[in-house]
């Protein structure tokens, strides 16, 4: 760490400002439809320092760099890059004031090679002269450290490594400020320490780093200045200097004061902010004398273009236990959630609910039989957004009795069960004729909770049920999954985030290129063996 | 039967091919660098059509086919204008907006002619030919495939320049952005709307081009309706191309041929019904994509990402 | 202008229900009127007064006696057109094939229909008939059908493909097979006009308009009323939702295309059975293409399409008498339809601007 200090003392340290920083924000106040999502937010960004703006989902982050980036346009306050004023108006002059950004979802086209990717924008009138290009292509990758083939198609690398074509591409024409967004939602353990690995490479060659997350845990490891934010504003900042001496504990307790005021009341907050979902695990008794209530056996799928098919995959579910299914994403999560509701069909292997076969049986069959499966992608597959919260509501039950009497529609009925779910459910929302799409993600999540979770529910299926869910809403979500556990059901949680597995689940098993590769109990040493299971190796 | 397989019926019936295709090729080209970039041109049928009609105006007046040709591009770009600004830059709906230009160009067009053309019905001169030296001295192949009107020579050309551009330039891999994934053409700071409206202006202008010559070439005259279609078998060609150029002029010269046949089975003195050698050809495609579907080679829902209106 | 039309929930509540009808009136009112000011512009620079056309087309259309029973005898394949596209279009599936599902069922129709007036009574000819017409007009959407439900196939090449080979195989099958040999034209063999559809009244109206009504009524209520019609607007609005839901997609667009082009085939059949009672070879009115607009000024409402046909009809029949009287080609009535449905679309768009703006 005495390098950095150096080269810190060197700038001018933590908050003396001797030297202009590199970018800054004075005053951004940005509003949507009926949210206030920056709130005056004023901030420095230097070089050679990784500033981490930390807060909860719909903080005002994504926002803030948005603005940064070029895609939104702040309704008040200014943007300065070296001390002047500049207006930002397309991702092109964000590019061009050396403001690089990768977003949380890769941005690349699968159908081009990695240079060609990077060349994308060049002077159009010419032909493809990829002499400069590979230039400054192994500039970057000296730089950042890494090695990639530059004719490679990009739909053939590795999450991590489409992830470093992207931090190239945000450098590409100047190396000042490099922000990334979540970056490591989407990378294993090993590849999050890559990427830590080339933040430092590049925060010691003067570029400013600013980082996007909601892990505390993250920000204190990467971070040297860390601003917290909440509803759009900021409510406090650690300096590089406090945050040297400081610990994780300490930390987490400054950023839960910062955030609410006082620990008391806020300790699932900090939590689930913190990341401690292992602390928080609480045991259940789960009754496996009694045989399993869902069995799989050697399941595959048939491979779509750019998906990971099941290859492999075996696993028996007790009622009353929550399977956590870890791994990084794109690796067989989405197709066994959609086998497991109905929704694709197995190319081999068995599925049996108690001693039933239900191998052949597709989605009405499975639901029938109490199967259900909470999306994680609400508004692309879990409702249609122009219809009512009414009709979604109903959504997978279209034709059945009560809500539909020989093919004619009750609307009545429909509507009046609406206002029940509505009120037991708490979805904020005008009325229940509103269209699902005006609805925040928290309440669209709930609409989503209230059809699946009924009670002929007797085993279901959560993908991602927190993803891009504020606290409140990542706690509700939490309770209904550990209260739909302890009524009896089995239940699945598929998550890309350890933590929320390890404080949920009762077992955990790994996805890896489309194989389970193991099991494990969430006791003692969890973490290290699902390390290991998700890097490929079998189970220990 | 003999009278099939005289050098005059196959000469006349190549040359005919030549001059069926040319307009599909064209429209068939077009539609490809609209489709590259993620755009649905169904309005391609107006735009040839207003090609047709401003080409045959141009020509008639100025008594230059070079100038027709020139006008006939113009007024189909015209026309992909009100795409570009509709479709791309305020995202309305592709599908109902192509109809309406379809549609209205049909009327317009028709109108237009009726008030300035339909007491006279004006005939164009012959149009220019250009005999490629030696090769067009060829027995049948050499008149029938090389002495045509400069813009058959030019469109073949086109063929292969759109090949090397979109594999080989920038303009090319901005296009398969555009149409793969718009969100990373975006974030590398290219505008999509600009990608696409140049797209779709060059669409137009090849469909006008190819309308104007199917007028002052195949015709020498302008007739309400002329095009009969010829902008959606573009669209058919460039779907089955799938990105190379030349599938396209394959596909074209196929429909030219059978076109061609109508009126060569007539000369012969055979006597089937047209209608059943203009079946020919949409037979043909649909059992080419009976055929292929199975494989898959066609990107599954043509149409979702062209209405998806992103930046 | 989007396909999604509003949200699907039965009736609204009370004061939002008037000033949502007061909103809608007016979407429609303005293109109509931009529609008809811009098209009298265009009549003005061609020196044609379009007042003078405009009221003649009013006369002809609707005011005279004559004229209304034309307008109302043109709406009924309109209308049972009209009814195949909103099933199509509210599943999200582009049934563009109309012109040949049209013209194959009107085919069939002519030359069944005098070899069976032979032997059966008129209604049971007439009813016979038109069952054929639907079945050839839905079987000759099974390939488009099939192909976009087992291999995602875009329909709306796959559909005007078929068209296309659908009016060259009704004119094959005219010149082949079902030629009068009585005419020099080649065309089907005539139908008596006492055995065509009944005429309602002393007017030249037939009763298949009393059938094009009922069909659009029924549609609209199957749409709106029954669980088929959800699925169909389910899968038209978010496919994969579709699925997710447990649809059978593919079943319910092989149903769709089949439904849809029936539908249109009855409109062929209905046409046939009720004005000409043959069919000449060459003789394609092309109506399949311009109902579109209609249907999507109607946003996809059986009443609304009602009242839009009849607009489209009166403008068709008066148009049709003032080529003739005031020299304006029946050709300008598709540039106003143009112009509608552009400013149609503008007018949406800028009012869901205006609302976002509103919201913020």
């Amino acid at each position: 760490m005495s390098g950095d200090q150096a080269l810190l003392d060197e700038r001018g340290g933590g908050d003396s400002g001797q030297v202009a920083p590199v970018a800054a924000v004075r005053n951004i106040t940005k509003r949507f439809p009926g949210v206030l999502a920056n709130d005056k937010v004023s901030l420095d960004f230097r070089a050679g320092e990784i500033h981490v703006l930390l807060g909860e989902n719909g903080a005002g982050k994504s926002t803030l760099i948005g603005i940064l980036a070029g895609m939104l346009r702040p309704d008040e306050g200014e943007i300065l890059i070296g001390g002047t004023s500049v207006k930002i108006a397309s991702p092109r002059e964000s590019l061009e004031r050396g403001i690089g950004t990768v977003f949380q979802h890769v941005l690349l086209v699968p159908s081009l090679t990695v240079i060609e990717n990077l060349m994308l924008g060049g002077p159009w009138w010419q032909a493809l002269g990829s002499g400069a290009a590979l230039k400054r292509f192994r500039e970057l990758s000296a730089l950042l450290g890494v090695e990639i083939d530059a004719d490679a198609l990009v739909g053939r690398l590795s999450l991590g490594e489409q992830q470093q074509v992207e931090i190239m591409r945000a450098l590409w024409r100047g190396e000042k400020v490099l922000i990334l967004d979540e970056p490591t939602s989407m990378l294993t353990p090993q590849g999050v320490r890559d990427l830590a690995q080339v933040m430092r490479r590049l925060r010691d060659k003067g570029v400013a780093l600013i980082l996007i997350t909601h892990k505390l845990m993250e920000a204190y490891e990467l971070g040297d200045r860390i601003t917290v934010l909440r509803l759009g504003r900021v409510v406090g900042q650690i300096p590089p200097d406090r945050r040297r001496t400081m610990s994780e504990a300490d930390t987490t307790d400054e950023v839960i004061r910062m955030m609410f005021g006082t620990r008391a009341e806020h300790e699932r907050d900090a939590e689930i902010l913190t990341g401690h979902g292992r602390r928080a695990h609480r045991h259940r008794a789960v009754d496996r004398s009694a045989p399993p209530r869902l069995s799989a056996r050697a399941l595959q799928t048939a491979a779509g273009r750019g998906e990971c098919p099941l290859r492999e995959v075996s696993f028996d579910l007790w009622p009353g236990e929550i399977l956590g299914i870890a791994g990084v994403d794109g690796n067989g999560q989405k197709h066994l959630a959609e086998l497991l509701a109905g929704q694709r069909p197995a190319a081999a292997g068995s599925l049996k609910l108690g001693e039933m076969d239900v191998t052949a049986d597709r989605v009405p069959e499975r639901r029938r039989h109490g199967i259900r499966y909470v999306t994680d992608e609400r508004v692309g597959e879990g409702t249609v957004g122009p219809f009512s919260v009414a009709t979604n509501l109903v959504l997978k039950e279209i034709g059945q009795a009560p809500y539909w009497r020989r093919g004619l529609s009750d609307w009545d009925f429909i509507h009046d069960h609406a206002r029940v779910q509505i009120r037991q459910h708490d979805i904020r929302t005008p009325s229940e004729r509103t269209a699902v799409a005006k609805l925040s993600g928290g309440n669209i999540q709930k609409v989503l909770l209230a059809r699946e979770l009924n009670e002929d529910a007797g085993v279901v299926i959560f993908n991602k049920p927190t993803y891009g869910l504020d606290l409140q809403n990542t706690r509700i979500a939490h309770d209904r999954i550990l209260a739909s556990a302890g009524r009896g059901m089995a239940v699945i949680v598929i998550s890309t985030d350890l933590d929320e597995l390890l404080e949920l689940s009762d077992r955990i098993g790994v996805m890896f290129q489309g194989r389970m590769t193991g099991i494990v109990d969430n006791g003692a040493d969890v973490e290290r063996r699902v390390g290991i299971l998700m890097t490929g190796a079998e189970a220990a | 039967m003999y009278a099939l397989f005289t050098e005059a019926f196959l000469t006349s019936l190549l040359f005919g091919a030549v001059t069926a295709g040319v307009p599909l090729l064209l429209a068939g080209l077009g539609e490809q660098i609209s489709e590259k970039a993620g755009v649905l041109n169904i309005g391609i049928e107006g735009m040839m059509l207003m090609g047709a009609y401003a080409g045959f105006v141009a020509a008639f007046y100025t008594e230059s086919f070079g100038l027709g040709f020139l006008a006939g591009g113009l007024g189909g770009m015209a026309v992909a204008v009100v795409v570009a600004v509709l479709c791309i830059r305020h995202g309305l709906n592709q599908i109902v907006i192509g109809i309406a230009l379809t549609i209205g160009v049909e009327g317009l067009t028709s109108l237009l002619h009726y008030f300035q053309f339909s007491k006279t019905y004006p005939r164009l001169s012959q149009a220019p030919v250009l005999e490629l030296p030696f090769i067009s001295d060829i027995p049948v192949i050499g008149r029938a495939l090389f002495s045509h009107n400069p813009v058959v020579y030019l469109g073949v050309l086109l063929v292969i320049f759109l090949g090397w551009l979109f594999r080989s330039t920038y303009v090319g891999i901005n296009l398969e952005a555009a149409g793969n994934k718009p969100a990373a053409l975006d974030a590398a700071g290219v505008s999509v709307v600009r990608t696409r409206s140049a797209a779709v202006l060059s669409t137009g202008f090849l469909a006008g081009v190819g309308g104007a010559f199917l007028a002052n070439v195949g015709a020498g005259l302008f007739v309400p309706f002329m095009t009969g279609g010829a902008g959606f078998i573009g669209i058919v060609l460039a779907m089955l191309a799938r990105g190379r150029p030349v599938w396209v002029l394959l596909g074209a010269a196929m429909f030219g041929i059978s076109l061609a046949m109508t009126t060569a089975l007539q000369v012969a003195g055979i006597n089937i019904p047209t209608d059943v050698v203009q079946m020919l050809p949409f037979a043909m495609v649909m059992l080419v994509l009976v055929i292929f579907a199975r494989h898959s080679v066609l990107p599954p829902a043509l149409g979702l990402p062209y209405v998806r209106g992103d930046r | 202008m989007s396909v999604e039309t509003e949200t699907v929930s039965g009736r609204p509540g009370n004061g939002e229900a008037v000033r949502e009808i007061g909103a809608a009136v007016l979407r429609v009112l303005i293109p109509v009127l931009l529609a008809l000011i811009i098209g009298g512009v265009i009549l003005l620079i061609l020196g044609k007064d379009p007042l003078a056309y405009y009221g003649y087309v009013l006369d002809r259309g609707l005011m005279k006696a004559g004229g209304r029973q034309e307008t109302f005898t043109r709406m009924a394949p309109l209308l049972l057109i009209a009814a195949g596209l909103i099933v199509a279009f509210r599943a999200g599936i582009w049934n563009l094939g109309g012109d040949g599902q049209f013209l194959l069922a009107a085919v069939i129709t002519a030359a069944l229909a005098p070899a069976l007036i032979a032997f059966l009574p008129r209604g049971l000819t007439l009813i016979a008939c038109m069952i054929v017409a639907i079945a050839v007009a839905a079987i000759w959407s099974l390939v488009p059908a099939i192909l976009k439900a087992r291999y995602g196939v875009n329909e709306i090449v796959t559909s005007l493909m078929m068209s296309f080979l659908g009016t060259s195989f009704a004119n094959v099958l005219i010149k082949l097979f079902f030629w009068d040999p009585t005419t020099t034209v080649p065309q089907t063999r005539s139908l008596p006009v006492e055995d065509r559809l009944p005429r309602l009244f002393d007017t030249t109206v037939h009763a298949g308009i009393l059938i094009a009504l009922a069909v659009v009524i029924l549609v609209h209520l199957m749409m709106t009323r029954t669980a088929f019609g959800l699925k169909l607007q389910v899968v038209g609005a978010n496919p994969r939702a579709a699925i997710h839901a447990g649809l059978n997609v593919g079943r319910l667009t092989i149903a769709t295309f089949a439904l849809s082009a029936g539908l249109i085939g009855l409109g062929g059949s209905v046409e046939i059975l009720g004005v000409w009672g043959v069919v000449r070879a060459d003789w394609n009115p092309a109506f399949g293409l311009l109902v579109v607009p209609l249907v999507f000024l109607a946003r996809f409402n059986g009443y609304a399409v009602i009242g839009f046909t009849l607009f489209f009809s009166a403008l068709m029949i008066g148009g049709e008498s003032a080529a003739r009287r005031v020299g304006v080609p029946q050709d300008f009535v598709l540039v106003l339809v143009a112009l509608l449905l552009i400013f149609l679309a503008l007018v949406e768009y800028l009012d869901h601007v205006r609302r976002k703006r509103v919201a913020a």
